[in-house]
């Protein structure tokens, strides 16, 4: 497998034998039983994965059904797909556990989530414009400015940075290392920031290339 | 987040002394030079600590040779091989910044009695 569902529980810090400190996220991942496995096979398959339970009383007969198919029997709360590619190794069966032990210490990661929403912000917040000054008669405080060109295209550019609704939005961290991986708690500790607020679900997969951190 | 809480207990160190601003310290530190390691000792008034849990720092500073200098380590670090009270100072403040402005005779601090 290469990636896991999990829930991020927050930061804190760890000091690395040279004594440096690392800031690190923690993230509750798995144990994730396989609920559907379609075209499987090594490359192009797709894995199914739940993680967390729904009360019993709660889940809906069809996604109790479609947990019970795969022989789990707690529904899970959130179910997620996962392409395996050709090195990610034989696709598992339905109703197989995956846990945290599938990373391993220095591995890079991608963690993906949904960022914490922060309502219909202007353009100083949201984009990051500078403003203008508070005082000296001035009163263009945190307004966009220009809109751009006039007479000639008689129109706002498309992709004009304005207010709008900020966060909220699915995003990937790439590029991420894991620090420590503890099975017996089915913790994984990632290097640096991860989208979300705690207690938000988050995807991590397995990603090749270079970190972010040296 | 009780399961978050028990996560940052589990970096903290036990084997430090108890020490307050004011008291008189001496820090032992590794340093690596090359593939040698060695403890080299900082001692002077901690000033001030700062942070809880796994992210407090203390400040130490001495006058070294005329210069004021100070140190700020991370309580917790695997870095501080050992942390020695070497006197106890008597200060009303958490954070003993005025030093900085003060020398000579005018930056001694009180011994504390214990009671």
């Amino acid at each position: 497998m290469n990636g896991l569902i999990g829930r991020k529980l927050g930061m804190t810090r760890i000091y690395s034998d040279e004594g440096g400190a690392i800031p690190v996220t923690v993230i509750e991942a798995g144990p994730c039983p396989v609920v559907q496995v379609a075209a499987p096979g090594g490359a192009g398959a797709r894995v199914q994965l739940g993680f967390g339970a729904r009360k019993p009383k709660r889940a809906t007969k069809a996604a109790a059904g479609h947990a019970a198919k795969a022989g789990v029997e707690t529904t899970p709360r959130v179910l997620r797909s996962f392409h395996l590619s050709a090195d990610s190794g034989k696709a598992p069966k339905p109703g197989d556990v995956v846990t945290v032990a599938i990373f391993e210490a220095g591995e890079r990661v991608k963690v993906t989530g949904t960022t914490r929403g922060r309502g219909f912000q202007g353009v100083v917040k949201r984009h990051g414009f500078r403003g203008g000054p508070s005082s000296h008669g001035n009163t263009r405080h945190r307004k966009p400015g220009s809109m751009g060109p006039g007479t000639d295209p008689s129109r706002v550019i498309k992709g004009k940075k304005l207010p709008g609704q900020h966060g909220n939005v699915r995003f990937t961290e790439l590029g991420l290392s894991v620090v420590r991986v503890d099975p017996e708690r089915n913790l994984l500790f990632v290097r640096g920031a991860i989208p979300g607020p705690r207690r938000g679900i988050v995807v991590v997969r397995k990603q090749g290339g270079r970190s972010r951190y040296a | 987040m009780n399961a978050m809480d028990a996560i940052r207990r589990e970096g903290l160190r036990e084997d430090l002394p108890e020490f307050r601003a004011g008291d008189t310290i001496r820090v032992s530190v590794r340093v690596r030079e090359g593939d040698k390691e060695r403890l080299q000792v900082f001692e002077g008034i901690c000033i001030g600590r700062r942070g809880g849990g796994i992210s407090e720092t203390f400040t130490v500073r001495k006058v070294s040779g005329g210069v004021g200098v100070e140190r700020v380590f991370p309580l917790h670090s695997p870095l501080v091989a050992q942390i020695e009270v070497v006197r106890r100072g008597r200060v009303r403040r958490a954070k003993l910044y005025y030093l900085r402005q003060l020398s000579g005779k005018a930056a001694r601090i009180r011994e504390r009695q214990e009671s």
